[in-house]
């Protein structure tokens, strides 16, 4: 299997007539991780959108190599459904084993909440399942938008541990974030 | 089973388990009853007629729920996912098409029986009907998804999808009502081809209107 890698080449975003960051280059290696930090309306999540694939960048190259996991603001979870089974169809359309949504909701501490309709959980919770989502797929990159919001500090340090397993195991993580999400060594892109 | 599969179950148990499918089905059966009432139980203006009203209330059924097909999943960032996965904007809109001509073509057809009694159609036009539901639903189904894809996320939503699916279904009310009358072979065809268009065509409208939607 090739080495997942993300890399942006001079890549430049308009949003409506506003440019919002121009000349952008950076890569992150598998095993590596970047945070990208900045003010409100800067541009991190289109950064995150145009990295996905979500959105279309004016100019520049964007190079992924590898499957990708896409956290946003919502958990694109079916709300009516229990969790276990919500995020089971993103397992099952993943090809992702059964065990692997037991290890996620295990990883995050929400297990006790496996059968608990995903439209009951709080803000916090219902962040840790879309995190959850990311971790059952098995996708190389993890772009996450703002992965902290809501949750405890507990909670961080589990999610800390995740991305330090995802990246141990070959992975690489964007994150856009303006809180420390426990990833000391990551490079900082500053919009 | 493919990704396709998985979204064309998932949108089919989300009709049925949220009631949603049942709204069309009750506005038809609504129709079916009241119309007697209105007209009087003259059996041969029933005859005449009752075909045709039929395959009216069966397009507005169609439209009734458009408004849940896109909108949510494009809200709950459930369209994101699949793009993320790689997956074709065209091929989910497929999938979403099939979704819902499962979750109301062939209830409608269920349904045409009762219907066909209260308004005393004889076996013959019954058969008609179905005939011409079984191909004229498909293109329903395509041309209501293309709308809801194009509408998702305006204000007034509802309106604005009546205003631009209604005149791109009078081709199918037209040859599905006209395939009733006495040597309709002919228009059965052409029901068949425009059902055809609209299937074979709305996949790329509605792939196009959910990528212009995520800029």
């Amino acid at each position: 299997m090739k080495a997942a890698r993300l890399a942006f080449d001079n890549v430049a975003c308009l949003r409506g007539e506003r440019l919002l960051f121009e000349d952008l280059s950076f890569a992150i290696e598998a095993g590596g991780a970047a945070i990208v930090v900045g003010p409100n309306g800067v541009g991190k999540s289109s950064l995150l959108r145009i990295a996905a694939g979500l959105l279309h960048h004016m100019a520049g190259l964007v190079t992924r190599d590898g499957t990708i996991a896409f956290l946003g603001e919502q958990a694109a979870l079916d709300t009516a459904m229990p969790l276990r089974r919500a995020l089971g169809y993103w397992a099952a359309i993943d090809g992702a084993h059964d065990s692997a949504i037991d290890a996620a909701l295990d990883a995050l501490a929400i297990a006790p909440l496996a059968d608990v309709p995903v439209r009951m959980l709080s803000t916090g919770q219902r962040r840790r399942a879309g995190l959850a989502r990311v971790m059952l797929g098995g996708a190389r990159i993890w772009l996450l938008d703002e992965p902290g919001n809501g949750l405890d500090t507990a909670t961080l340090d589990l999610l800390g541990d995740a991305m330090a397993a995802h990246r141990a195991g070959g992975g690489l993580i964007l994150a856009a974030t303006h809180q420390p999400i426990g990833m000391p060594d990551a490079q900082e892109i500053r919009l | 089973m493919s990704p396709l599969a998985h979204i064309v179950r998932r949108d089919l148990s989300l009709a049925f388990g949220q009631g949603g499918a049942l709204l069309p089905l009750v506005f038809f059966m609504l129709v079916a009853t009241l119309y007697p009432f209105a007209v009087g139980p003259d059996a041969t203006i029933m005859g005449r007629t009752g075909g045709g009203v039929l395959w009216m209330a069966a397009l507005l059924a169609a439209l009734l729920p458009i408004d849940r097909l896109v909108l949510p999943d494009a809200e709950a960032g459930v369209l994101d996912q699949y793009v993320v996965r790689g997956l074709a904007d065209e091929a989910v809109a497929s999938a979403k098409i099939i979704a819902h001509w499962l979750s109301f073509g062939p209830p409608l057809m269920i349904a045409v029986l009762p219907a066909a009694g209260l308004l005393r159609l004889d076996g013959v036009v019954v058969m008609r009907i179905e005939l011409g539901l079984a191909i004229g639903t498909p293109g329903l189904a395509a041309l209501a998804l293309a709308t809801a894809s194009l509408t998702a996320g305006v204000r007034g939503a509802g309106a604005l999808a009546g205003l631009l699916m209604l005149p791109l279904a009078i081709p199918l009310l037209i040859f599905g009502a006209g395939s009733l009358a006495p040597g309709g072979s002919g228009a059965i065809k052409l029901l068949a081809a425009t059902s055809l268009l609209l299937v074979a065509g709305a996949p790329f409208a509605a792939g196009a209107a959910l990528r212009a939607m995520r800029e």
